[in-house]
Parts: structure tokens; C-alpha cells; sequence
């Protein structure tokens, strides 16, 4: 045990931040498994560049990952840090911006050299000429403190200087009473077959483990009490490993095999990654040529029985949108997750945006309406895989999954689910005739619908006396023959398109969340947003000003009680990472205005932001000023 | 005719027919079923291709010999892109997708990778094949999909009524090249060759016979089959390959491809090796026998078989037709259905819901009450 007084606290953000090759995405990754392990409630956002490594010690090289853990239900992974670790001075200059006065800051003083300080337009050292006074800062040479503690070791001193990431997280994991089991058995595993390098982490972590408790510079190490949660069994997941997992319990309880064609891109990659590993679940994964390929080959299994699903971001999307119209036009099921980053065009890959809501909703030739939903946290990435897999099943129709970079790198304790508290999903597959042509003799029509949910049959080839095409073109009702009958266009155009707003029959009507039911104002949100949106009126609230929220999971069709809570506030306020495009849909759809609060930084909305605006908003209602 | 190179052994031994290896995993009708006719596979849409156009016969032939595989009619899908021939899987009464521009080989890589039982075929053209669509075509052969894929070649949109196409001729004169086109077309067997297709060849809409006989080769084959078939647009191009038609032309522009026989043509021609490895054409009573060519389309090496592809530079003075290639690899489809096959029965068959939960719950838990 420490022999330093312990403080307790109620929540941190530690933000740790370095060059793109100095491991910091790991070192949180682990934090956050440590503190999983401690059973805090946490959020993490990693933050890093598109290089793969920028050239060292610059500004655009580098990375940070940021963790907000609590002894409460934590929403966000939190606006500001209390705790900054910076490896070098253009981690420093990146990130003191978002310091408040008054935190603390570890630097690792050996890159704190001229040239480095030089590289970021430092005149002279911040650690030394008194421009950091107002935080706390902490003065360490990682660097050397690693090499020093590995002196035994046969390494190069570059191969020592590697271990300076685990040097920090010993000694943070020292600060906040994080224990290093967790890590050691994770190195362990890392490196089995480097038994050297293995040692030399785990030495550095001890290192500095036991730095913190022998060093002068720390009098106090903090703790942070378990968060209450409802009882279960608890892992940490990221958005796109639960949306991987959703998709393949998905298809497990529908009983198909599953199908992912998808072409490497950032930041979806992840998904086809953990698919491919999957293969014991009946998931085939296709690394197709190209974007169009890998939603070409999803349909194709898709037309054979399979789940077929296609993983991109919005550049992909875009490429995929021709394949999409044709899952429209053949009404065979298909998943196609967009999972969003900054755009136009290349855009920001590794950064966050929920701009292709409007692609997603129409971007297509035609009148070509799919079913579009949204997960609004990474566990919910789960849940809504199932959904999708749901509406595509049900309703013979390509379903848009809206994720982003946010939540799909993202992570969060997520309980882990019964799987008989799962929905069930039954997928029925056509086995004869479903008609009977003029002479009464049975046939089979592959566009007569379902009088309920407007489903055509799912008739796969191997079906004996079901053969038939299906197409691009435009099919005559019923019979599914090409057709260019003005009337029948009309008919089927109707159809296709009554069959996506019936799907609104199947989905929950938006609940709202006031609990003073008190409040005029609505803040509205979709997709990602909702931990920050939450946040914000938890501080809202907290101050005494009720306010009402209300998140939507479904973008296509919504609700069915939509318009009707709408209208029954003063005010609504919809913030989205992109310049209106909810706001742009609800206006259109239900004639009511709302106030349309964007922002397309590459980062979630700071809570505080939002609350600041809703306060405003809040008080303008009550004052009678026109929005 | 070089199906030896991948029907398995058995099938050379034994007396019942074993299913034939592009076609293994495919239910076949029953032995004491009817014969499966030529009106079994004609679908009830009528056909709406121009008169005269050469995808009737092409048609007529496919609809033909499809009997001939025993497969199960149900368990045959076409699948086609877009343009005139890409109307084709109507026409069959099997099952079919007629999809978008281009993309048909991948949404067939999708249903013949997870379908082993399904007889997977590619209905394209010049256009969609090779403009549009040529990345997928190149990586499905790449690839070794188990797919059969036909080439409608006519060297001109005729669809979009009468441009030009990835193998119209330099200068063509059409309506979007008004003086003569300037790019230079593409040789599809060349390409499929450069791109190791495992079984590549070449025939022509008018040839009921080699036609056919080409397409039985084709679809015995296991993996990719690239078939390019010269196809007579009488609209936009007519006449675009009347030199291998016409009966005195094309006994000397025709060199027929047949494994293990000398390449040569109707008249005196042959294919001779010369000393400095290229190929060349030569009146075989001026040759020394040793040059002359032997046709191996089981050459693990797609070099001889690219040389034969470059014989003719567009003239059609010396055209190679038949089979430029095939040889066995194994295919992409079934190699990845191996893997999880492979995955299932290392862990001891389907996943159990435990399995799943197992799955769910992932290294690294913590229970809460």
C-alpha cells in the first residue's frame, strides 16, 4: 500500500497526448481497461492524425487520447481535462489550449529540447520561463527514467526509449490507484514471443509505478470510487466492436450466414477487421476492389439468402449509391454502415461529423427511399445493428446504419446482454407458389407484397419452381416482369415507398425526458451527439432551468409521435455536427422551425457549449423573444 | 478440348459420370427425371433484341446446351450488367438479376462465394466488361471466382445507340467520334490473360458448334472462365467481323486453338516459334517442323497463351479462336469457404448460443451486484 495520503475524487479527464509514434493510444486503451476493472463509469475519445506518422515532434503529429472517469453515470468523455500528459512540446502547444487554470500537466522534460521547442515555435522553454504558472506541473525525464531503469537490459537506447509510454501509464496508474495486473497480463500476451521487450515494459511500468511513490513531486495519489450501474456482467467496448458483435448476433438469431464486402477505409476499417475474425460465426468477409465491389458482392450474397452487409465511411457511401438503388429496386435486404467522418470529398478521415444524413436519406437517383437509423452511443452500436438487421430482414430493404468516427473509436462500459433479452428475428424464406395465374394453376409472383409490410418474397435461387429476374429496371407489380407502364411506375414508385413508412408501425415512439415536466424547450439530437446533449442538460438542470430531451435512433421514417412533440414545446433546439441537416428535414416534414445548433470541429460538442446554448434558449423562451 | 487438366481423376476411371469440376456442389436433376429440354431454360418474356442481332444465336445456344450440364435448373443463376446482352438472363428461365453498369462479376463473387451449390454465370459486354465494369472483371479473375463469365464483344455501344467502344478500332468513326476515335482498344483475351485468368477463350456468335463447344469447356471449368464472344451488331456495327465469317476469308485468318495440336489455320498457316522466343505467323511448308507451335492450354505460364492473343494487331489477318487457356488453381470461393468451414469445425462445429455469449462477453469482464 502507498504510504502517500489518498484524496478522493468524484470524477478526472486525463488527457494523454505525444507524438503519432509514442504509443498514447495505447497507453489509454490500457488506462481504460484499468479503469473498467476498478468499475468506474468512463468515456474515452481518441483523437489522433491521418498520417500514419507526421514527422516527429510536430504540431499535425500529434495524438491524444482522453478519458472521463467516474464514480457516476459519465455521458461524455468530458469537455476539459484535469490532467494533461504531454511527451513533448508540440503536445503541449496542441493541447494547452484546452487546459483549465489551475490543472495538472506531466511533461516529459527530456523532449523538451531546443530543437523540439523549435519545431512548434517555441522561443524558449513554457516548462522554464514561468508561462505555465497557473497550472501544476509536473517536471519528469520519462525518456531518461526509462533508459535508466532499463540499463540491465540488452537493448538499444532506442528500443529503451520505446517503453517511456509505459513508463507514464505506471506512474498514472500510481496517481489514480489503478492496478497494473490488468496491463501485465496484456503485455504479457502482446509480447510472448519477445521475451526481452516484454520485460523491459513491464519493468518500465513498475518503474514508474514506483516513481510516483517514492518522487517527492506527487504528495497526494487520488482515488475514484466504483460508479453505481445495474447489476451484470460489464466489458468496455468501442462502437465499432459492438457494432460488429450486434451484426453477427444479429445473424445468428435470424439463423443466416453472414456476408460483410467491405474496401479498407478509415474510420470503418475496424469493422471488417473484428468480422474477419468471426469466421467460427458463419461471417464471410470479402476485402472487395473497390467500394462498389464490396456492396456489389453484400447484395449479391444478400440475392442468395445471406445477410448481406457493407461497412464504409462517407466517401464509400457515395460510391455504393448506385448498388443501394439497386437493393432498392430488387427489395433484397442489405446493411450498409456509414460510419461518418469529416467531408466533403477526403474531408477529415479521422475526425468525427454527422454530415451524410442527408446523403444517407437521399442520396440516390430516383425516388429511392431506404431505411436510415443511428446509434447514439458505442454500446448502442450493438442494439442498433440488431434494428437494422431487423427492418432489412423484415422489409426486404437496404437499411443506412449512421455511426461516426466518434463513436466508432470511442469506448464505454456496456453491460453485456442476455441473449435471451434480445428480440427475436425470424426470416422467412419463399418454398412454393404464392399465387395462381388466370387458369388457376399455382405460380409464383416475386412482387407480390406482404398486405402487411409491403415485402416482397425473399425467394433464393436453389428454390425449386420459384426461378425468376429480378432487376434495375422497373418490375410490373406482382409479377416482377420489366415494365414501363406509365401507371404501374406510378403504383410501384407508391409502393416502395409506402413500404419504408410502414416501418414507422414497427418503431417506439420518441420518449422525452423532462423530468421536472416543466420545461418549453426541447433540445433534439440523433445519432452521436446524445452524450454530450445529455451532459448539457444534466447542467442545465442542475442549475434549475428544466429542459426537455429527446433523441431519435430512427432518421427513416421517424417516429410516428414526431410532429406531435415537436409541437408541443416553445422551443426546439436540434445541435448537429454538420450545418443543419435534421433541422433541414424536420422543418420540411412537419412545418415547425427549430433552432438549428451545428458545429463541425472533428470533435463532439463540448457539454458545457451546449448547455450554454440551451440556457440561452431557455431564457429567451421565457422572455417571449422570438426565436 | 482440355478439361483433363482439372476433371479429377475418378471421372476418367469411372463408369457414372462424376459431376463435372466447375460445376461440383450443384445439384443435378435426378438420373430418372425427363431430360431436361431446350424449353425448360426459355423463360416466357419475349425476346427484344434487333432482329438480326448476334445474341439470338448466342442465346439459342446457351438455352441449348444448358440441358447438357444436368444441373438443376433452380440452382443456375445468371447475372448481367447493362447493354443489349445484359437483357439475356430474361430470357432464361432460371433464376437472375439483370444489375447495374459494370458490376455484375462482383455481385456474382458475392452469391458464388456463399453459394457453393448455385452455377454461377456473367452475362457482359465490351462496354460493361471492360469500360464501366473493368475492375471488377479484372479482380474476379484475379480472383478465380468460380463464375463463367461471357463477353459479348461487338465493339460498340449499341444500347446508347452507336458510340464507341474500349474495342472499337483506332479511328472509328461513330457518333461520339465524329472524325475517327483516337484511344486504343483493349485485346479482352490479352487482358484476362495479363490479369491470370484460369481459363480464357474465344468464339463467335455465328459458330453454333464451337460456340458451344467452348461454353461446355467453359463451364466445366473450376474458377474464373472468361469467354469473349465475337458478337455481330447489325444496327451500329454490322459486318464488324465478317472476315472470320466469310467462308473463303476466314480459312486463312482463323487459327484454331486446340491443346496439344499445332496452332493453324484452314489454309497453309501455322504458329512457329521463332529464335528469339517470339511467335509468328509462317506457311508451314517453309518452316522447320520443330518451330511449329504446340498449343498447351494447361501451360502453367500464361506467357505462350498471351504471345498467341498478340498474333492478331486488330486486322484480323491472323485471329487465334478456341481456348487460349485453362489451367486448375484453386478458386477464391471455395478457399474462403474453407477458411470458415475451417474456423466452424476447429472450434467443434456451429456456434452454440453459449459460443455466442462467450463471444459477446469478450477477455475482460467485471460483474456489478
Amino acid at each position: 500500500m502507498s504510504s502517500k495520503p489518498l484524496q478522493r475524487l468524484d470524477r478526472v479527464v486525463i488527457r494523454f497526448a505525444g507524438d503519432s509514434g509514442d504509443g498514447m493510444q495505447l497507453t489509454g486503451d490500457r488506462f481504460t481497461s484499468e479503469t473498467a476493472a476498478l468499475g468506474n463509469d468512463l468515456s474515452t475519445l481518441p483523437n489522433f492524425p491521418a498520417e500514419i506518422r507526421a514527422p516527429a515532434g510536430t504540431l499535425p503529429g500529434v495524438s491524444s487520447f482522453q478519458l472521463h472517469f467516474a464514480d457516476h453515470a459519465v455521458l461524455t468523455p468530458g469537455d476539459r481535462p484535469d490532467v494533461l500528459v504531454a511527451m513533448n512540446p508540440a503536445a503541449l502547444k496542441a493541447n494547452l489550449p484546452d487546459l483549465p487554470r489551475g490543472s495538472t500537466i506531466i511533461v516529459n522534460t527530456d523532449e523538451f529540447s531546443k530543437r523540439n521547442l523549435a519545431k512548434v515555435g517555441y522561443d524558449a522553454s513554457p516548462v522554464a520561463d514561468g508561462s505555465l504558472e497557473s497550472w501544476h506541473v509536473h517536471e519528469i525525464a520519462l525518456t531518461s527514467i526509462t533508459v535508466e531503469a532499463l540499463a540491465e537490459f540488452g537493448l538499444t537506447r532506442k528500443e529503451k526509449e520505446r517503453a517511456k509510454n509505459m513508463l507514464a501509464l505506471g506512474l498514472l496508474s500510481w496517481m489514480y490507484s489503478r492496478p497494473l495486473e490488468g496491463t501485465e497480463a496484456f503485455l504479457r500476451a502482446k509480447f510472448a514471443k519477445a521475451p526481452e521487450i516484454l520485460e523491459a515494459n513491464l519493468t518500465a511500468l513498475r518503474a514508474g509505478y514506483n516513481y510516483g511513490e517514492t518522487t517527492e513531486d506527487f504528495a497526494v495519489r487520488f482515488e475514484v470510487a466504483p460508479a453505481t450501474m445495474p447489476p451484470g456482467t460489464y466489458r468496455t467496448i468501442t462502437g465499432n466492436a459492438a457494432m460488429a458483435l450486434g451484426l453477427v448476433t444479429a445473424a445468428q438469431r435470424a439463423g443466416l450466414p453472414m456476408v460483410l464486402g467491405s474496401y479498407p477505409i478509415t474510420p470503418a476499417s475496424d469493422i471488417l477487421h473484428t468480422l474477419s475474425g468471426m469466421k467460427r460465426y458463419d461471417v464471410t468477409t470479402l476485402q472487395a476492389e473497390d467500394e462498389i465491389g464490396a456492396v456489389g458482392m453484400a447484395l449479391g450474397a444478400s440475392f442468395g439468402g445471406a445477410l448481406g452487409v457493407t461497412s464504409t465511411s462517407g466517401p464509400g457511401l457515395a460510391l455504393k449509391a448506385e448498388t443501394i438503388g439497386l437493393g432498392v429496386s430488387t427489395e433484397l435486404p442489405l446493411v450498409i454502415l456509414d460510419i461518418q467522418r469529416g467531408g466533403p470529398s477526403t474531408g477529415l478521415p479521422t475526425k468525427t461529423e454527422q454530415s451524410d444524413l442527408l446523403q444517407a436519406i437521399h442520396g440516390r437517383n430516383g425516388e429511392s427511399p431506404v431505411a436510415v437509423v443511428a446509434p447514439q452511443s458505442p454500446s448502442d452500436c450493438f442494439d442498433i445493428a440488431l434494428e437494422a438487421v431487423r427492418i432489412a430482414t423484415t422489409y426486404r430493404t437496404p437499411v443506412i446504419v449512421l455511426s461516426d468516427g466518434y463513436l466508432a473509436n470511442g469506448s464505454e462500459p456496456w453491460r453485456v446482454p442476455s441473449l435471451k433479452d434480445l428480440p427475436e428475428l425470424d426470416v422467412d424464406f419463399a418454398t412454393g407458389p404464392n399465387d395462381t395465374d388466370d387458369d388457376g394453376a399455382p405460380v409464383f409472383h416475386p412482387f407480390l407484397r406482404d398486405p402487411q409490410t409491403l415485402a416482397r418474397p425473399w425467394a433464393v435461387p436453389g428454390t425449386a419452381g420459384l426461378e425468376h429476374r429480378i432487376g434495375g429496371i422497373e418490375k410490373a407489380d406482382v409479377t416482377g416482369h420489366i415494365s414501363y407502364d406509365p401507371d404501374n411506375h406510378d403504383r410501384m414508385t407508391r409502393l416502395r415507398q409506402g413500404k419504408i413508412d410502414g416501418i414507422a408501425d414497427t418503431i417506439p415512439d420518441l420518449q422525452v425526458e423532462d423530468p421536472s415536466g416543466e420545461a418549453r424547450v426541447l433540445v433534439l439530437g440523433w445519432g452521436s451527439t446524445y452524450g454530450p446533449i445529455a451532459a448539457a442538460t444534466r447542467l442545465v438542470r442542475a442549475a434549475g432551468t428544466p429542459v426537455a430531451q429527446a433523441h431519435l435512433r430512427h432518421l427513416n421514417p421517424f417516429p410516428r409521435n414526431l410532429g406531435e412533440v415537436l409541437r408541443a414545446y416553445d422551443h426546439v433546439v436540434v445541435p448537429e455536427m454538420n450545418l443543419g441537416q435534421l433541422a433541414l428535414l424536420l422543418r420540411g416534414t412537419y412545418l415547425v422551425d427549430v433552432q438549428s445548433h451545428t458545429a463541425v470541429r472533428g470533435l463532439p460538442f463540448p457539454a458545457a457549449d451546449l448547455a450554454e446554448v440551451l440556457h440561452t434558449a431557455v431564457a429567451q423562451t421565457l422572455e417571449g423573444v422570438p426565436s | 478440348m482440355t478439361t483433363e487438366t482439372d476433371a479429377p481423376r475418378e471421372a476418367a476411371q469411372g463408369s457414372t459420370p462424376l459431376p463435372l469440376p466447375g460445376t461440383r456442389g450443384v445439384p443435378r436433376v435426378d438420373q430418372d427425371a425427363p431430360a431436361q429440354t431446350k424449353k425448360d431454360f426459355t423463360s416466357d418474356q419475349e425476346v427484344r433484341w434487333c432482329p438480326g442481332c448476334g445474341d439470338y444465336a448466342v442465346l439459342a445456344a446457351v438455352q441449348g446446351f444448358l440441358p447438357d450440364l444436368g444441373l438443376r435448373r433452380e440452382n443456375i443463376v445468371f447475372i448481367s450488367g447493362i447493354g443489349c446482352s445484359s437483357r439475356f438472363p430474361y430470357y432464361l428461365d432460371t433464376y437472375g438479376m439483370h444489375s447495374i453498369h459494370g458490376r455484375a462479376p462482383a455481385i456474382a463473387t458475392g452469391l458464388a462465394t456463399s453459394r457453393e451449390d448455385l452455377s454461377v454465370w456473367v452475362i457482359t459486354g465490351d462496354g460493361d466488361a471492360l469500360s464501366i465494369g473493368g475492375n471488377h472483371l479484372i479482380h474476379a479473375m484475379r480472383r478465380n471466382v468460380n463464375l463463367t463469365i461471357l463477353l459479348f464483344n461487338n465493339k460498340i455501344y449499341g444500347l446508347t445507340k452507336g458510340q464507341y467502344s474500349p474495342t472499337s478500332d483506332v479511328g472509328s468513326v461513330t457518333k461520339s467520334t465524329p472524325v475517327g476515335s483516337v484511344d486504343r482498344p483493349f485485346n479482352p483475351v490479352s487482358l484476362a490473360l495479363g490479369a491470370e485468368a484460369t481459363f480464357v477463350a474465344r468464339t463467335m456468335d455465328s459458330d453454333r458448334a464451337h460456340l458451344t463447344t467452348v461454353l461446355k469447356a467453359a463451364a466445366e471449368h473450376r474458377g474464373t472462365s472468361l469467354v469473349e464472344i465475337y458478337q455481330n451488331c447489325p444496327i451500329f456495327n454490322d459486318g464488324a467481323f465478317q472476315l472470320l465469317k466469310d467462308r473463303d476469308e476466314k480459312r486463312a485468318r482463323v487459327l484454331h486453338l486446340s491443346d496439344g495440336e499445332p496452332v493453324r489455320s484452314g489454309a497453309e498457316h501455322v504458329v512457329v516459334r521463332r529464335e528469339d522466343g517470339t511467335l509468328a505467323v509462317a506457311i508451314e511448308s517453309e518452316v522447320d517442323p520443330a518451330s511449329i507451335l504446340v498449343h498447351d492450354t494447361g501451360a502453367d505460364d500464361p506467357s505462350a497463351a498471351f504471345a498467341l492473343s498478340r498474333l492478331d494487331d486488330g486486322s484480323m489477318a491472323h485471329l487465334p479462336m478456341g481456348i487460349f487457356r485453362a489451367v486448375s488453381r484453386p478458386t477464391y470461393d471455395d478457399q474462403v469457404r474453407a477458411q470458415v468451414e475451417g474456423a466452424r469445425s476447429t472450434a467443434g462445429g456451429p456456434a452454440s448460443e453459449d459460443d455466442l455469449a462467450a463471444l459477446l462477453r469478450g477477455g475482460d469482464t467485471w460483474t456489478v451486484g
